[in-house]
């Protein structure tokens, strides 16, 4: 098997995986930190390197209608953008997942304005937690690269058709240069054959698409795409378990590091995982007992998987990078209290909101949340970390 | 973005009108709706081969209701105000599945939205489609308001109008504002064709859409579009009424190919703007003397606009 190992900036690394799944149609607004991913892209097509439609759209707005146009039409589509991009598409979020469209989206998670900040943390995929789409994050070039081809494969399955997003981190690893090992083309062509739809607009067989729902069939409707998402999840694991064979690596839903039953454990999601990860190592050598649970699938949550994960655990140490405004907590957080509740042990559940608008939050930092949070000072509700008083 | 090829097709006469149309009846439009009347002669002339885009409104609620369709043409609806991205979208699509070998023929793409989604919250995503050159037909049904939402009005509402956001009160006489002209602004995108027709002069309707479906790029035509709810007009008149609006010239008949204008009717007698409001409910305070002047200018800007219009197409040049 022929493959390349090359040190690349992972905004390109995603955009040769564009590639390597041989998208038909991307459509593409520029936003910081997005950039680098859609400029490469369209070099490819300039240059003839892959064949396909580069729509240079006039919004983000725009660019996720085209998508949607262009999925209805039977072509395998990818954009890619980045928080106020992200916001702007929201409208249209909802209509790709209700129409069934396996669109696949990297989002270079980036805060949202104001203050604008160009800068790194999760406030704008927070903000979209509903629409309907499979919500992926990796923490790695390595990753970025496969699970945007694997992305294509979930989106595409006949069982899930839905829109997929891959989050990474803005800055923090879309303009990192990583080594990263390219699988070979015929690799990726046998894991992702050519995209079949399952109905598109065709004039020789017409479809009526995006019909108006009465309120006689508005509630089925949202329920048929509430349970397509929910089972989506055996076939994102199933595409994970296969992408980490024809890659050789290992993707699972839910991942973890450290001391095997640690009484506590750090929750991470995205980038930040890594410097958890440092720490952690550093305080098992201590001999403290802490891991780590990173959650790669974000929506559908994998409830049950993250629970097994966390069996034996007294206490979570949850780190959000956005908040929800005038709620209890972050939206991380929010959820793990939420599938906890009533269990009988369940673990404490402290959170730690870090790393806004592209803060820094250093290895040791985490060793001191840790430090913190088993002496029992880090707040009920939340640590606004850096800011907050008694952090 | 100019044509490079012309495709032969035979001239849509009184003889030989196409008769299928590619909307069946049973839809839910307004009795009289001169939108749907409209819409059916576009799907007459323009034939089969056709994928649609449609803008939230009235044609697209009318036409949908699921679990029934009123469409034998493939169709999308997205949103209100981004028929022109769909539109670029599906139209990309097609190139490169054709390209690639994964589709035979290559169908045309239609979109059509009314004159709120065009002119105000789709003049973005139209605009971008249009600069971009993408080979398709955008349709806009003006009907000049939102008359879908219950006749609020829209920057292609006529000076003077009453509607529900711009009523005739005792300080205020209606809209304020003249209509945006959402056809010249197309025809300053320098596209190889623009045009504006009307229901009640079918053939000519039907003649540009035909040439629009031969020429390769993007095509805008703008379709008066009687609606009697908002016009507060009879509900039999959509045909009258859009005939008083070309031989008034408050809507005239022209089309402009690759820069060049040119009228496609000139009316045998000019008739008076009052003509064309006084059958409407939206124009009734106009014709108290206090608000008389506004007649009176909007008649002198469509005497001059249509002074330059015949210039523009006697000297074949361009609309702006």
């Amino acid at each position: 098997m022929l493959k390349k190992r090359v040190g690349i900036e992972v905004s390109l690394a995603v955009a040769e995986a564009v590639k390597q799944a041989r998208a038909q149609v991307i459509s593409a607004y520029p936003i910081t930190p997005q950039t680098h991913i859609v400029e490469e892209l369209s070099t490819y097509v300039a240059n003839g390197e892959l064949d396909a439609e580069f729509i240079p759209v006039e919004s983000e707005h725009s660019a996720m209608s085209a998508a949607v146009g262009a999925a209805a039409a039977g072509a395998r589509v990818y954009t890619a953008t980045s928080s106020q991009g992200l916001a702007l598409m929201h409208e249209i979020l909802f209509i790709a997942s209700a129409q069934r469209l396996p669109i696949v989206m990297t989002v270079a998670n980036r805060s949202l304005s104001g203050p604008i900040s160009i800068w790194n943390d999760h406030s704008d995929i927070m903000a979209e937690r509903d629409i309907g789409w499979v919500q992926l994050f990796v923490e790695d070039g390595q990753e970025a690269t496969e699970l945007t081809i694997a992305a294509f494969k979930i989106a595409e399955d006949h069982r899930v058709l839905l829109p997929v997003a891959v989050n990474m981190d803005g800055f923090i690893l879309t303009h990192m240069i990583e080594p990263v090992i390219f699988p070979a083309q015929a690799t990726v062509d046998k894991f992702l054959p050519p995209y079949k739809p399952a109905l598109k607009l065709d004039p020789a067989k017409p479809v009526t698409m995006g019909p108006v729902g009465v309120p006689e069939v508005y509630l089925e409707a949202k329920k048929q795409c509430e349970q397509a998402l929910l089972d989506s999840k055996a076939v994102v694991a199933e595409v994970l378990a296969e992408a980490g064979k024809t890659f050789e690596r290992k993707y699972n839903l839910i991942e973890t590091n450290g001391k095997k039953k640690a009484k506590t454990l750090f929750v991470t999601m995205g980038s930040l995982g890594e410097s958890v990860w440092s720490a952690v190592e550093g305080l098992n050598e201590d001999g403290e007992d802490v891991g780590q649970v990173r959650i790669r699938l974000w929506r559908p949550f994998p409830v049950q998987e993250f629970k097994k994960a966390c069996k034996g655990a007294k206490r979570l140490i949850v780190i959000d990078r956005a908040m929800s405004p005038g709620s209890v907590c972050g939206p991380v957080a929010q959820e793990l209290k939420t599938i906890f509740y009533k269990d009988k042990d369940a673990p404490e559940i402290v959170n730690v909101i870090a790393g806004l608008g592209g803060r820094d939050v250093p290895v040791a930092d985490f060793k001191e949340m840790y430090r913190l949070a088993k002496k029992g000072k880090l707040a009920k509700t939340y640590t606004l970390w850096g800011v907050d008083s008694n952090a | 973005m100019l044509r490079d090829i012309t495709i032969d097709y035979e001239k849509i006469t009184a003889k030989n009108t196409p008769k299928e149309c590619m909307i069946s009846s049973g839809h839910r439009a307004c009795q009289g709706c001169g939108e749907i009347l409209a819409m059916g002669m576009v799907t007459k002339a323009a034939g089969k081969d056709i994928i649609v885009a449609n803008a939230t409104g009235c044609m697209e609620i009318v036409t949908s209701p699921f679990p029934q369709t009123a469409w034998k043409l493939p169709w999308l609806h997205v949103a209100f105000e981004n028929a022109g991205a769909v539109g670029s979208g599906i139209e990309a699509a097609i190139k490169v599945l054709h390209r690639q070998g994964k589709i035979k023929k290559k169908p045309h793409v239609i979109c059509f939205a009314g004159d709120g989604a065009t002119a105000d919250i789709g003049l973005q995503s139209l605009s971008g489609a249009m600069e971009r050159g993408h080979d398709m037909l955008y349709i806009c049904y003006d009907n000049g308001a939102y008359m879908n939402t219950g006749t609020q009005r829209s920057g292609a509402t006529p000076f003077g109008a009453s509607t529900t956001t711009s009523p005739a009160g005792s300080s205020v006489p209606g809209k304020m504002q003249h209509r945006k002209d959402i056809t010249r602004i197309m025809a300053a995108h320098n596209i190889p064709y623009v045009a504006q027709a009307s229901p009640s002069h079918h053939l000519d309707l039907m003649r540009k859409i035909q040439k629009a479906m031969s020429i390769s790029g993007p095509k805008f035509i703008n379709i008066l579009s009687p609606c009697h709810r908002g016009w507060r007009s009879k509900s039999d008149d959509a045909i009258a009424l859009s005939r008083l609006a070309v031989n008034t010239c408050y809507w005239p008949l022209f089309e402009m190919e690759n820069g060049k204008t040119r009228l496609t009717h000139t009316p045998k007698e000019k008739l008076p703007l009052k003509d064309f409001l006084r059958p409407q409910g939206r124009f009734a305070h106009l014709f108290r003397p206090e608000n008389e002047w506004i007649i009176e200018q909007s008649q002198t800007q469509i005497d001059a606009d249509w002074v330059a219009l015949q210039d523009k197409g006697a000297a074949g040049a361009a609309l702006e």
